[in-house]
Order: structure tokens, then C-alpha cells, then sequence
């Protein structure tokens, strides 16, 4: 889905917690999550801990999409 | 008597299901699961060990579950890996390539694994182990184990193997050099010719060197932050409690979409709101917060601060488990018209 939205013109993020799979497939940008049943949010830790992290990688995610880059790019992310 | 190790899920396994896909790396003397089936079929060898790991641990921490699983084979002694079969199973495909591959490397036995043509471990591993041609589901378990032990077994007796088409698995790029019958029809040049008489014919002709066509995006130009138009994507299966568009919970064909106008943090199952229907992951996180996989509520920060311009007021969900990558395609195809009809310029896709 990643790749027909490109194709079509849109800068698109791919967030998720396989990295190799996405690459391999061919995504541009990447974001990564952190697990599968909870990608943005582990209900292990506090809930202040887990909007800290959300936030962050959308926002990361948000400036992926404003970042040229020349070929396929991880971004990295600090929470 | 060879000796043979097999590398199984937590599921296969018999630790659990979704709920023990964290379950770290052990090795257990003997065969479980599939393993049992597999030493039956082995000629002059048996299956001295099952390593057993969950799905989760080894997606999210794969150097490590990798590093402690070979710690284990150090001091075994064995000819072969067999690893999986993985069906249809993302995580686990993944996990038999990761582990086939640096077992191989490590130890320089043969390893051989077992997933459907969809599976993404085919293209991340076919160089790397050799990978079965095998079913989309486990029903096929009988069919994907007799195909698997044939070929491990020419490998086990050190028979010479006839190529991937003829063995069943997936081609890994390797070119081995053999010597025909010495006469006129096995030269290059009469079969170059032949194929070329064919070509100019128009009748079908088989080419002996497949070039892989490979599939390049190219990188789609950036956005200003301050135009951009932001649209949620996801394949984690977020739907309304129930389901209208009777989206399937995997190999899906359908897809929905859901207003967040005036949405500032999805409301999650308990109080009516949203829910996940993906069949590959445990729902618990995601019924008890759907921010977690599709997160409207960061987007809705992000936004009210100033970080974009604005979020489009609907976001898109399907279930990625099982789904072929032609029927995702397609669904990508028809979103496109809703976000170019509202201005979208930028898309975020999560997957799980």
C-alpha cells in the first residue's frame, strides 16, 4: 500500500515494527514502532510514558515527511 | 545416524498462542511439534533437538534471540537445521529466515525452511537458507512436511540436487555449472538458436537466465510542513466496535474509513468506540487503547500546536495478516481518490 500511495505522488512514512520487512519491500521513509500488539504504546509502563513515546515518533514521523531523501531512509527515534 | 535440529514457534511449539509470543529462546531435548512428524520422515537420521522461541521476542529483539540461540547449538552436534513450516506467517517466517541464515553461517550446515510465496521472509531470505514452496495455511502441514523432509533428506545423503524448480524451493540466485552429454543439441549455441527461431516465431519459448525485475519507488518528493495535509493509514485492523464494513480479520478485502472530525483520541472498545480485528497479534492493547496502533491522539497534539497544517478527517484501516499484496494494492488504489478529493499531500501508514 506504502508503495502504490508513492507511486501516486504522495510522500508516505511507513511506521512499523519489522524494519527489515518494510525495507526489503521497498518503503522510503520508516519509522519504527515498538512491538506489534502495541506499536506506539507499551500498556507495561505508565501512561505518561507510553504519550511521550507516541508523540514523539509521530512527530518524527511528521518530519520524515517534509525531509528529502535519496534513497531508502530508517529515521531514527530518541523515546 | 545424522543428526537434525529444528527451530519452532512458541505456537508450534505448544507453549501457547499470541498471548506467549514473548516467550524467549529454549532448546528441549527431542522433538516438539512438527518436529515429531519431520523425524518420522527422516531417512537414517533423527531430530535430536527442538529450539523453541515466540514470535514477538524474536521480531523485537533479534540480535539477541539470534545470539543466544547459537549459544545453545555451540556444543550440539548436528548436520542439518530445519526450521518452521511458516505458512503464511509474517512473524515467524521472518524469524526461520533470521535463524536458518545465521546458523548456516555460523555452524556451515545446511538449513532449510518451509513459507508460502507471500510470506516476506521469501524475499528477505531465499539467498540466504533454502526456502520450501509451501502452503498458505496450516491445514497443509502434512503436504509442506513431505516436500520439506524429501529435500532435507537428499541434503542429509549428500545427493546432488537438481535446482529449485525441481526441488520445490524458492530460487536463491546461485548458478552451478553442470555438464551436459557431449553432442550438437546440448550446445549453447544450437539451443540459443533454437530459442531464437521460437522468438522470431512467436511461439513460447523458456529463457534460461531469469532476470528479477526489481520493484523501485521512486522517492516521492517531501512536503512543506506548513501545507501539509496529513491522512492516517493503517493495517492493524482499527475498526468501530462493530465492524460496519465487515472488514475480515485476515487476508482482508476490504477496507473502511472513519471520520475523526471533532476526534480528539480514539475511544477505545470498552466504551464503545474502536477495536482491533487483526487476527495475527493479541487485541488486549489495542481494544483497551486504539491510540496505541492508530495514534489520533498524537496527531491531534501535533496538529493543535502547529506542527502541520491539519489532519484529514477521516482515517483508512484494513488487516495486513494474510492479505496478498495484489488485494492491498488494489485497496490503495481506491483510498487514493478520497485523500487527492480532500487535499491530502501526505500519507502516514502504521502497520503491526
Amino acid at each position: 500500500m506504502v508503495k502504490v500511495f508513492e507511486r501516486a505522488g504522495f510522500p508516505v512514512v511507513h511506521m512499523c515494527n519489522l524494519i527489515p520487512v518494510s525495507t526489503t519491500v521497498g518503503a522510503n521513509r520508516m519509522v519504527p514502532t515498538i512491538s506489534i500488539p502495541y506499536p506506539l504504546g507499551d500498556p507495561n509502563t505508565l501512561p505518561e510514558e507510553q504519550w511521550k513515546l507516541r508523540l514523539h515518533r509521530c512527530g518524527v514521523a511528521v518530519d520524515a515527511l517534509a525531509t528529502p531523501v535519496e534513497e531508502q531512509t530508517v529515521f531514527k527515534v530518541k523515546i | 545416524m545424522k543428526k537434525v535440529i529444528c527451530y519452532v514457534n512458541q505456537f508450534f511449539g505448544g507453549i501457547g498462542g499470541e498471548d506467549t509470543a514473548d516467550f524467549e529462546p529454549e532448546i528441549r531435548e527431542g522433538q516438539v511439534g512438527p518436529a515429531m512428524a519431520i523425524n518420522q520422515q527422516l531417512n537414517d537420521a533423527e531430530v535430536t533437538h527442538t529450539v523453541i522461541c515466540g514470535d514477538n521476542f524474536m521480531g523485537s529483539n533479534t540480535e539477541e534471540a539470534i545470539s543466544r540461540i547459537l549459544a545453545m547449538l555451540e556444543d550440539k552436534e548436528f548436520d542439518l537445521l530445519i526450521a518452521g513450516p511458516a505458512f503464511q506467517a509474517g512473524r515467524y517466517g521472518v524469524a526461520c529466515g533470521n535463524v536458518c541464515k545465521a546458523v548456516g553461517e555460523k555452524f556451515g550446515v545446511p538449513t532449510v525452511t518451509s513459507m508460502n510465496v507471500e510470506n516476506p521472509g521469501v524475499e528477505m531470505f531465499k539467498k540466504d537458507t533454502y526456502i520450501m514452496d509451501g502452503a498458505n495455511a496450516a491445514a497443509k502441514m502434512r503436504k509442506d512436511l513431505k516436500n520439506l523432509c524429501a529435500f532435507a533428506n537428499k541434503l542429509l545423503a549428500g545427493e546432488p540436487t537438481m535446482g529449485a524448480v525441481a526441488e520445490g524451493y524458492f530460487p536463491r540466485g546461485i548458478r552451478h555449472e553442470i555438464f551436459l552429454e557431449d553432442k550438437h543439441e546440448n550446445t549453447a549455441a544450437y539451443r540459443g538458436v533454437q530459442m531464437l527461431i521460437k522468438k522470431i516465431k512467436g511461439e513460447p519459448y523458456q529463457t534460461e537466465l531469469v532476470i528479477p525485475v526489481k520493484d523501485v519507488v521512486p522517492v516521492a518528493d517531501p512536503v512543506k510542513l506548513d501545507e501539509a495535509v496529513i491522512a492516517m493509514v493503517t493495517t492493524g485492523g482499527i475498526v468501530p466496535v462493530d465492524n460496519p464494513d465487515r472488514i475480515q480479520s485476515a487476508s482482508a478485502t476490504r477496507w473502511g474509513r472513519y471520520s475523526i472530525k471533532g476526534v480528539d483520541k480514539l475511544p477505545n472498545r470498552p466504551s464503545g468506540g474502536y477495536k482491533t480485528i487483526h487476527a495475527g497479534f493479541d487485541p488486549a492493547a489495542a481494544d483497551a487503547d486504539p491510540n496505541v496502533i492508530m495514534p489520533i491522539d498524537a496527531m491531534r497534539a501535533l496538529e493543535k500546536e502547529g506542527k502541520y497544517k491539519r489532519l484529514h478527517d477521516y482515517f483508512y484501516s484494513t488487516v495486513g495478516t494474510g492479505t496478498t499484496e495484489s488485494e492491498a494494492a488494489r485497496m490503495a488504489e481506491e483510498i487514493i481518490p478520497y485523500l487527492k478529493e480532500d487535499g491530502v499531500n501526505a500519507i502516514i501508514v502504521g502497520s503491526t
